[in-house]
């Protein structure tokens, strides 16, 4: 592993400051970056060690009832958080669909957020990869198998976003709060997190020296919450990445929808939401034939980038599925966690 | 460098570190001679390496010492009492819960925490999602789910 120097600021004008040396990068959890520093993939010269500092670890509703979650928040402690349980009850699902406990016990938000992709190509050095050196290089492009995108992708890079959690936060129109040397700003996180295009090394929005200081849930996802669930499909019932999930939500008056979220992970280069296939459902009965017409709408132009083509058929059952959970879902009562795909769809 | 202070199985303990590439695994199993957490995958991939800091279970391969400053961390080493085992420990030889050992302390720190968080109550399924984050490549998870599920439910009855 390349030298590093290791930074632990308290407060936030120290971090600020920490961010502007060169070559430094935000240090969470660990339990990403400190994995690729060890294969050689990350080579920081300065990790900031940002969970000393105060001001990121706290969980709170504003006068709006905006839900903010300070970057440093470990993925557990948000998962059990009442706050987040009563306001956006399927992010809490998706995180404990996440990782391991202890994984889950280290890892922060914003790390989560700013993950990298778990393609074997971007963790080797010695592998061609354009989202990590930016080059031209991809040894996906001959060896994409079911861990790859089947949409949103581009010759230059297959790669998936894998975390559970940034899907139902991109699904209720998540915000991340971003601090740095220009002064604070607001970015949607479907926007933050960038399609790879011609220029996959530019993973997301994230400016020179800048952080994440919080993610934002608006108020208006408290009215999804009695009927939103997070479905994840894997390879294995736990501990394991998303071949494809969803995060679904509908609001459902006289069996007909009046209003519909879905987003997708384990398909693309960031979570997967298509407006127009929650647009199509309102005023339809909420039925399955209707989800699986989201579906169809949601996975417009999806294609195989490798040996991967059956993750499209299986996208659209999971958003079909995810629905009919979200739809059975019993508003303002708890519910078991996590979800298993073998569980039975329960009774309304 | 400064030196990194910390506790360890209770007692203070300091140590020079010149350079934060050192994990928690590698100061314990290095410097402390404390071999019970073990290096499977160095990766956070196979939890053999779990240990508690302040009570929680991580994976001590994915941990920077120089992070601890002021922490407690238990391994395995520092269960027993007055030469009573852990009730986790004695759970796991009265369920044959190993063949090989080499996951043993890392599934019973793992098995700790979880009773830690206590969530899991004695739910077969629950303690088995518990649990996933602690690979045994011996297969001896019946025996070790058998093991954690009968500490919960005697810790579950005790407290309540």
């Amino acid at each position: 592993m390349k030298a590093f120097q290791y930074l632990n600021p308290k407060t936030l004008p120290e971090a600020l400051a920490a961010m502007a040396l060169p070559g430094s990068v935000a240090y969470g959890g660990g339990t990403n970056l400190l994995d690729l520093m060890k294969t050689g993939a990350a080579t920081p010269d300065g990790l900031v060690d940002l969970t000393g500092v105060q001001a990121l670890q706290s969980i709170t509703l504003d006068d709006a009832g905006n839900l903010r979650i300070g970057a440093a928040v470990r993925n557990a402690t948000l998962a059990r958080a009442p706050l987040l349980r009563a306001h956006a009850p399927m992010v809490a699902e998706a995180l404990l669909s996440g990782a391991s406990a202890q994984i889950r016990n280290m890892a922060t938000v914003a790390g989560n957020v700013l993950q990298e992709t778990r393609c074997p190509y971007f963790a080797n050095p010695d592998a061609a990869c354009a989202r990590r050196d930016g080059g031209q290089g991809c040894d996906a492009r001959v060896h994409a198998g079911r861990e790859h995108a089947v949409i949103g992708w581009s010759e230059a890079c297959r790669a998936v976003h894998p975390s559970d959690m940034c899907v139902p936060l991109v699904a209720l129109d998540a915000k991340v709060e971003l601090s740095g040397p220009e002064g604070v700003r607001l970015v949607a996180l479907s926007d933050f997190l960038t399609l790879p295009e011609e220029t996959p090394n530019r993973r997301n929005l994230l400016g020179s020296g800048e952080i994440i200081t919080a993610l934002v849930i608006p108020a208006a996802a408290t009215a999804l919450a009695g009927q939103s669930r997070y479905l994840k499909v894997r390879e294995r019932t736990s501990f394991a990445f998303a071949l494809v999930s969803a995060a679904a939500a509908v609001q459902i008056a006289g069996g007909k929808v009046i209003r519909a979220r879905l987003a997708l992970g384990g398909i693309a280069p960031k979570p997967w939401r298509v407006p127009e296939a929650e647009e199509a459902m309102v005023g339809r009965a909420a039925t399955p034939e209707t989800y699986r017409m989201a579906a169809e709408i949601a996975l417009q132009g999806a294609a195989p980038s490798g040996d991967n083509g059956f993750k499209i058929e299986l996208a659209k059952r999971t958003v079909a599925r995810a629905f009919e959970w979200a739809a059975a879902d019993v508003p303002g009562l708890g519910r078991d966690l996590p979800a298993s795909v073998f569980d039975t769809i329960p009774e309304a | 460098m400064s030196g990194l202070e910390f506790v360890v199985n209770g007692a203070a303990c300091g140590v020079a570190l010149e350079d934060p590439r050192v994990t928690l695994l590698d100061l314990l199993r290095d410097r402390l001679g404390l071999t019970g957490a073990k290096k499977g995958c160095d990766r956070g991939q196979c939890g053999a390496c779990t240990v508690l800091v302040n009570g929680a279970r991580v994976n001590a391969c994915l941990t920077l010492a120089v992070a601890l400053q002021g922490a407690e961390v238990t391994t395995v080493e520092g269960l027993s009492e007055g030469g009573n085992l852990h009730p986790m420990q004695q759970a796991f030889l009265d369920h044959d819960a190993l063949q090989c050992g080499f996951c043993t302390p890392g599934q019973i720190l793992s098995a700790i925490g979880l009773m830690n968080e206590g969530e899991s109550g004695d739910d077969v399924a629950r303690v088995r999602e518990g649990m996933s984050g602690n690979l045994c490549r011996c297969g001896a998870q019946p025996g070790i789910v058998a093991a954690v599920q009968e500490v919960l439910q005697a810790h579950s009855s005790g407290s309540r």
